[in-house]
């Protein structure tokens, strides 16, 4: 049998130990591979989320990239002040990337988000998605899936739970007109990696969406954070896509497993009937024919 | 060059020679003369920046912040509730210590909607770390911004600075006013040069999360910053008077203030108003003067405390209110003057608001009242000068 083949995941780390992140984060992975990919000219804006924390007190930073902190809602903002002034100072070889959280992206960034992809500012601008406000303990945000159980959707004699869908900050993006977006996992760090080496060399306003599972917030076992990102795109829930000046292509197809494989695993969903799982299936089963259509159809 | 231009054209023309490098904001009226003009400078290439047309004044100043941590020089320009939409960055600005200029073209808050001048929006946003600056006058203006860079620039103060002209007295209003030639604004205003700035190969943590043991000493510093932005100002407009030969009466304007009787305290448009209708009441032998706030942060307590030993009654004329208290200046005032060992009798008149004018005869009244108020004694407070229809004393 010939040698093990290597893999294409570059090796240096700019992400060390020390991290502050809950056991089995996958926001610690997404950050550690777009790094990977990015490289170390690389300078990263944070906004309030879970990764204003992670990288420790002052002056401790296990990051080997310069860090702006700034307040929760202008991140798309930031990235435009950064780059400005690298451009007004002749720098053009660094990466600029607005790091956020996906209430700090949908929510109440998403004014100034917009604003950023409107002006083309050339940046890279990473929504890790745990699906909503953990940081703060687990309240839904407008990326709380249907269905799910939070801190502020209880589930009560009412029979409570998130009742709206989930926003698609992807179709957000794709009518900004920008000229890369693409769907990564941290389960899956070969395509990671390949797509954010793709979008470092395209000039522009490019976003990434990363499903970033949360044991705690998820009420999962943090040694199953892998499988649980594995299985979101297995069961097409969160597929793998990218859309590159405007055109989807699905860079992983997934298994078609049944959703449920992916909810038992969950303890946000256990409250969840039979039927109201059925409804959740026929929903996930429409997008994903959406995005074949999307995909054929060079949309 | 000595031309013709409003407070708004001041402003940019202020931007311009201090050569910022990164200008965002956002259009609201009566700010936008100021920032039409320097995305022409832009455009034309006169003026060597980027311009971000940012989707609002919250993000204007967020930008601004992260450019001006980058190493980049930067300006901007709002008005009324654009300011205090700002205001949680303001904060922000402050406690990262970026020195950015901004002009802020004082407007009513709303409601009722108004577009008009008072000072309740700068006013607001008194604690928020920003030394603050009341001009008079369109080349004030202009001056002060220069000014503004070079001590909120040096070392020991590293904090941002708002120049405050009034909404349309001031911004739409065309003065007399001398354009100092590039040259000499470079020679007296250094390119930045901040001792930190983000870049990659230095992967330092900018903002980040402090404990309760060492969160008050980075305020205590600001603190230093701000204290130390006192005597930098008297030093630095010194010096300006030196290359450009003028200079606009340090943190506090005395204007005919010696052996004055009583004196008024004002800040802002109308202090010129004010300075007509002390000479016309010292022709006619009333000793009256005029003490005018340029500096509300940091306040100028020292010089205030040494007026209020020499006069026998102050009238604090506040452009704006703060409701369940008295108007911010006179709050501010009487604290300075309260350590006196004559203590002067006290008055607060809130005038002018939304707009309204504040004439040479409204004024006439104020110093008339306060004389009597010296010789009555005190028995109010607070006025509201010229409301209809309203009692008009509050204690």
């Amino acid at each position: 049998m010939a040698l093990m083949s290597r893999t294409t995941i570059p090796e240096e780390e700019f992400a060390y130990p020390g991290s502050t992140g809950c056991p089995g984060c996958g926001a610690n992975l997404v950050m550690r591979y777009l790094l990977k990919g990015l490289g170390g000219r690389t300078i990263v804006s944070i906004p309030a989320c879970c990764w204003a924390v992670m990288p420790g007190y002052w002056p401790s930073n296990c990051l080997k990239v310069p860090l702006l902190y700034t307040a929760f809602e202008v991140t798309g903002a930031a990235i435009s002040g950064l780059r400005a002034a690298l451009d007004v100072k002749g720098v053009e070889d660094v990466t600029v990337v607005g790091f956020a959280g996906d209430g700090g992206t949908v929510d109440i960034g998403l004014q100034a988000l917009s604003g950023a992809a409107e002006r083309r500012t050339d940046a890279i601008y990473v929504m890790y998605d745990n699906e909503a406000y953990m940081n703060t303990g687990i309240q839904r945000s407008g990326s709380t899936p249907w269905g799910a159980w939070t801190t502020t959707t209880p589930v009560g004699n009412s029979h409570g739970y998130k009742h709206e869908s989930k926003k698609d900050i992807m179709a957000i993006m794709q009518a900004h007109k920008i000229p890369y977006a693409a769907t990564v996992s941290p389960a899956f760090p070969e395509d990671f990696i390949k797509k954010v080496e793709k979008a470092k060399n395209i000039k522009g306003f490019r976003f990434f969406h990363a499903l970033s599972p949360c044991p705690p917030g998820w009420r999962t076992n943090p040694s199953l954070s892998i499988e649980v990102a594995r299985l979101a795109v297995d069961t097409r829930i969160f597929p793998l896509y990218e859309i590159e000046d405007g055109k989807v292509r699905i860079t992983r197809k997934g298994k078609g497993l049944p959703i449920i494989d992916y909810i038992k695993v969950q303890g946000r969903f256990q409250h969840l009937t039979e039927p109201e799982i059925e409804e959740m299936q026929k929903a996930v089963d429409d997008a994903w024919i959406l995005l074949l259509l999307k995909e054929s159809s060079g949309t | 060059m000595r031309t013709v231009m409003t407070g708004n054209y001041a402003s940019a023309y202020g931007a311009k020679l201090c050569r910022a490098e990164v200008i965002a904001a956002y259009p609201i009226t009566p700010q936008t003369s100021i920032v039409e003009k320097l995305a022409e400078f832009v455009a034309t290439g006169e003026l060597k920046a980027k311009f971000i047309p940012v989707e609002s004044e919250h993000s204007a100043m967020a930008a601004c912040i992260a450019a001006q941590t980058a190493g980049a020089r930067t300006y901007t320009a709002t008005s009324s509730h654009g300011l205090t939409l700002m205001h949680e960055v303001l904060m922000w600005a402050s406690g990262a210590r970026l020195p950015i200029v901004m002009t802020n073209v004082s407007r009513a808050m709303a409601p009722p909607w108004s577009v008009w001048v008072d000072h309740m929006d700068s006013v607001a946003q008194r604690d928020t770390g920003w030394l603050q600056f009341f001009c008079a006058s369109n080349q004030e203006v202009l001056d002060t911004i220069i000014m503004a860079y070079k001590v909120c620039e040096s070392r020991g103060v590293m904090l941002p600075a708002m120049v405050i002209e009034d909404a349309f007295i001031q911004s739409h209003t065309s003065e007399p006013v001398d354009v100092p030639d590039q040259e000499l604004v470079d020679s007296f205003l250094p390119t930045y040069a901040p001792e930190y700035k983000i870049e990659v190969g230095k992967p330092m943590g900018f903002g980040s999360l402090v404990k309760p043991d060492q969160y008050m000493e980075f305020r205590y510093k600001a603190m230093l910053g701000i204290k130390e932005a006192h005597d930098r100002f008297l030093r630095v407009e010194q010096e300006f008077k030196h290359i450009f030969g003028r200079e606009h009466g340090g943190l506090l304007e005395e204007y005919r203030c010696e052996n004055a009787e009583v004196v008024l305290v004002a800040a802002g448009s109308v202090a010129a108003t004010a300075k007509d209708v002390v000479d016309s009441m010292r022709d006619k032998g009333t000793r009256v003067g005029l003490a005018r706030i340029r500096a509300f942060r940091p306040f100028p307590y020292d010089e205030f405390k040494s007026l209020g030993s020499k006069v026998d009654g102050v009238a604090v004329l506040d452009r704006s209110y703060t409701f369940g208290a008295t108007g911010a200046m006179f709050t501010e005032v009487k604290a300075a003057m309260g350590s006196c060992q004559k203590r002067p009798a006290m008055k607060n008149y809130i005038a002018g608001l939304g707009g309204r004018d504040i004439t040479p005869k409204v004024l006439e009244k104020v110093f008339e009242d306060i004389l009597m108020h010296c010789k009555r004694g005190e028995e109010s407070e607070v006025e509201w000068v010229d409301v209809a229809g309203l009692p008009r004393r509050w204690h």
